[in-house]
């Protein structure tokens, strides 16, 4: 059976980071579903926050200040400690990435180029035009090369397997293979990322179904704040492609079909850069009362840009649009609606990426070490991979260094391996059942409509019964041939069993929470309430039901105040 | 609108040769060719394996070849082929593994010979380098490669002669020799100064014409030819003195 010292499941910037900083002494291997390349990560586009103060109009900026718009940004529900480790740590971060060869922007000067961003207090976000992340994943992959990181792509995690409260290792689906098999491994990291694929409209990529998350509240894991989910203000009419905030940060305006720059309504000093929720509610509102375009859209105009910055700052978002849509940001404005985009939410790991069940962790999307409480700003998820996605990596090393080594758990292994293949082949022998992709785009439609940006106790009531029914469904959901060689349909099966979960577990914290706060919206209770709501939602799995509870927030030295901007 | 689609099918574990299955497919929507391939495989065949991810022309999953052009299946609009016959096929010189799946390894083993990672001078600086957005310009075309595998699959000297380094290794290190902060040996990746490296290409160009992401592969090696002959012009004059 194979065996590792440490296992990191997925090849994105947080993964890679982790895998980077384990110590090199220990058996250490990423498995991956698609290669390390194709990971979402790839597609982040508009930067990297940290308090360079390389900007002109940032010689002010502090790390305590980054904390601290982190922390507003996150209508309070970041756990403080976590949010300030992470903008402290921000710094020397981006100057290794530059020194692992990241090739950032530059200011007249030589130093690294910054540009504003939603929510921040002073311009603080790195990049390299608008391809940040395929930079940085390129970059981290370089290194892994170097330091000869052993890699399993396309293999996906089915399955953790824990005995009493510590982790043993996983089953994976080989895909090139066509088999089911264990691997056995001391600490296991997830870095699985996102779920956007459980809507309908998301700027995510196909891939992300967000069974790396599911899988850990299977094995016992609670999820935490699972409710917070991110929707971006301008994705790409009709595609959902995202459009960086950095078009934004760049000086592009909003318009609505009066041919107003209607953020004055909403946020009049922010304007187009305040916080995710408040510009992606602000857009949906335009729609619906009648001010977009085609019902569907507002236009985000960089027109007046010019041709020359455009090109030079923003060109990945030119060819997207020239692409997907057929139209050139230099001439005409580019239609963008919401979508979703990012969890707030995830496994429940500490300040550690430590989960409670010994030799498990997790970081990046996938995770909730808390730093993004109830809505994340823009350039705080690259930054969040590569922090702790960092001591994810050094803290299991650690752990691995002073546990003791495997006993016997072959054969609790190979039973959850055997298991994973007796399920698929029940639904091989189904002559014919319901079809996965079927029921993924009724799930995606429910998550839309009744779980989206604005909700109410009705609709979130009337999700959950839907949830059931598709699990019902789910049940009788069969496989066509017997190949297993690149069965996408099988991914799909595996990881559509994650995709309720998340979505009953999302719907559920959605439900509970009689509050708005950050990109929660309770149509019904528009007010954030600090006496009640003011804490975690934890969600574990107990007796095949998602059970309920919650958890202070750490706060440190920002007292919670009404957001304004 | 309604379309054929001609795939090529191929299962080497249960068929002897490749063989093109039609598929009919109908929609009044603007789809990608992804997209149908997609709808095809959910509504018709699903064991049809291809690869993809991001649907953004960003992750380098899906190059395949259509209508017999290289492309992006992502990016590739099927009103825009003008054509209602799709033929649809893996990319070629490179070992199918289901249908359009093929196995990228050879490609990024070329990739990992070039070592293709900075060799920076010294530990991280406490304050970042100084370097001028002129300066990195100089590597801006060549970080947009997604390593696709598109070019690699078009050219005509990696179809015939396998150990030559192919386009995007060879513009990857043009990447890395031409960075500021890049202090590899020139001993070491001179070592391309040979037919399986910057003279193995014949220009034609297959590279350029074919990458989706306009990094023109030749430019980076061409430009280390260059670097290759003045470097050693530098060193003979060095000896004479």
């Amino acid at each position: 059976m194979l065996s590792q010292d440490i296992l990191v499941v997925g090849g994105g910037l947080a993964g890679l980071a982790a895998a980077l900083a384990c110590d090199p002494q220990l058996k250490v291997a990423v498995i991956s579903k698609v290669h390390p390349l194709r990971s979402h990560s790839v597609a982040a586009q508009g930067g990297i926050n940290a308090a360079l103060g390389n900007n002109p109009d940032g010689r002010d900026d502090t790390w305590e200040g980054h904390a601290f718009d982190t922390i507003k940004g996150s209508d309070y529900l970041a756990d403080q400690d976590v949010a300030e480790l992470m903008c402290q740590k921000a710094v020397p971060a981006i100057y290794e990435l530059e020194y692992f060869g990241v090739p950032f922007s530059r200011f007249p000067g030589g130093v690294i180029a910054q540009r504003p961003f939603g929510g921040a207090g002073f311009p603080r976000t790195c990049y390299a035009a608008d391809r940040t992340g395929l930079v940085i994943l390129h970059t981290l992959y370089e290194q892994s090369l170097r330091r000869q990181v052993k890699f399993y792509n396309e293999w996906l995690v089915t399955k953790l397997v824990v005995k009493d409260g510590k982790c043993l290792g996983v089953v994976v689906y080989d895909l090139q293979k066509g088999e089911i098999m264990p691997v056995m491994a001391r600490a296991v990291i997830f870095a699985t990322g996102g779920y956007g694929r459980v809507y309908l409209r998301t700027t995510n990529a196909y891939i992300n179904h967000g069974s790396g998350i599911g899988i850990a509240y299977r094995a016992g894991v609670p999820l935490k704040d699972m409710e917070f989910v991110q929707f971006h203000p301008t994705s790409l009419y009709p595609s959902n492609i995202l459009i960086t905030e950095g078009a934004r940060g760049e000086g592009g305006y909003l318009v609505n079909n009066k041919g107003r720059r209607f953020m004055e309504d909403y946020a009049a000093s922010a304007m187009e850069l305040a916080p995710r929720d408040i510009v992606a509610r602000a857009i949906q509102t335009e729609i619906d009362r009648g001010n977009g375009f085609e019902n569907q859209y507002v236009h985000l105009d960089l027109r007046h840009l010019g041709e020359k910055k455009i090109k030079k700052r923003l060109p990945g978002i030119r060819e997207i649009s020239i692409n997907f849509a057929g139209l050139d940001p230099v001439d005409t404005p580019l239609p963008i609606q919401p979508a979703q985009h990012y969890s707030m939410g995830g496994i429940d790991v500490d300040i550690h990426c430590a989960s409670r069940i010994e030799g498990f962790y997790a970081a990046g999307e996938c995770a909730c070490v808390s730093t993004h409480g109830a809505n994340r700003l823009g350039g705080n998820s690259l930054l969040e991979t590569v922090v702790f996605g960092k001591i994810a990596g050094e803290e299991a090393a650690h752990w691995v260094k002073g546990s003791s080594g495997p006993k016997d758990e072959e054969k609790q292994l190979l039973d959850a391996a055997l298991e994973v293949k007796k399920k698929i082949e029940e639904r091989q022998k189904r002559e014919a059942g319901e079809k996965v992709h079927r029921l993924l785009n009724r799930l995606k439609l429910v998550m839309s409509d009744q779980v989206g940006m604005f909700r109410n106790k009705k609709d979130l009531a009337q999700a959950l019964e839907k949830i059931a029914e598709l699990r019902e469904d789910y049940k009788r959901v069969s496989i066509s041939g017997k190949c297993l060689r690149f069965s996408q349909e099988l991914v799909n099966i595996i990881e559509f069993e994650s995709m309720l979960d998340l979505a009953e577990v999302i719907t559920s914290g959605a439900l509970n929470r009689e509050e708005t706060r950050g990109s929660h919206y309770r149509l019904d209770f528009k007010e954030r309430n600090d006496n009640d709501w003011l804490k975690h939602t934890l969600i574990a799995l107990k007796d095949g039901k998602p059970q309920i509870s919650y958890k202070d927030v750490n706060i440190t030295k920002y007292e919670p105040k009404a957001r304004q901007y | 609108m309604k379309y054929t689609f001609r795939i090529l099918r191929f299962d080497p574990l249960k068929d002897e040769s490749p063989y093109f299955q039609d598929f009919s497919y109908e929609t009044e929507e603007t789809r990608t060719t992804l997209e149908a391939l997609m709808d095809i495989r959910n509504e018709q065949d699903c064991t049809l394996a291809f690869r993809y991810s991001c649907r953004e022309a960003i992750c380098g999953s899906c190059g395949i070849v259509i209508n017999g052009k290289f492309e992006l299946a992502c990016r590739t609009m099927i009103d825009s082929l003008k054509s209602s016959v799709i033929i649809i096929e893996p990319l070629p010189n490179l070992e199918i593994q289901k249908d359009l799946v093929v196995d990228m390894e050879p490609f990024l083993e070329t990739v990992r010979k070039i070592q293709p990672y900075i060799f920076p001078e010294g530990e991280v600086l406490e304050k970042g380098y100084r370097i001028e957005d002129e300066e990195m310009e100089r590597i801006f075309q060549y970080i947009n490669c997604i390593l696709c595998g598109c070019c690699y699959s078009a050219c005509p000297v990696a179809s015939r002669n396998e150990s030559y380094l192919g386009p995007a290794a060879l513009a990857k290190l043009c990447r890395f020799v031409q960075d500021p902060r890049d202090r590899r040996n020139f001993s070491e990746w001179s070592k391309v100064n040979t037919e399986g490296g910057v003279w193995g290409c014949d220009t034609v160009f297959k590279c350029n014409e074919v990458c989706p992401k306009d990094v023109r592969p030749a430019d980076g090696i061409e430009a280390l030819r260059r670097k290759l002959v003045l470097e050693k012009i530098k060193r003979i004059f060095r000896f004479k003195r």
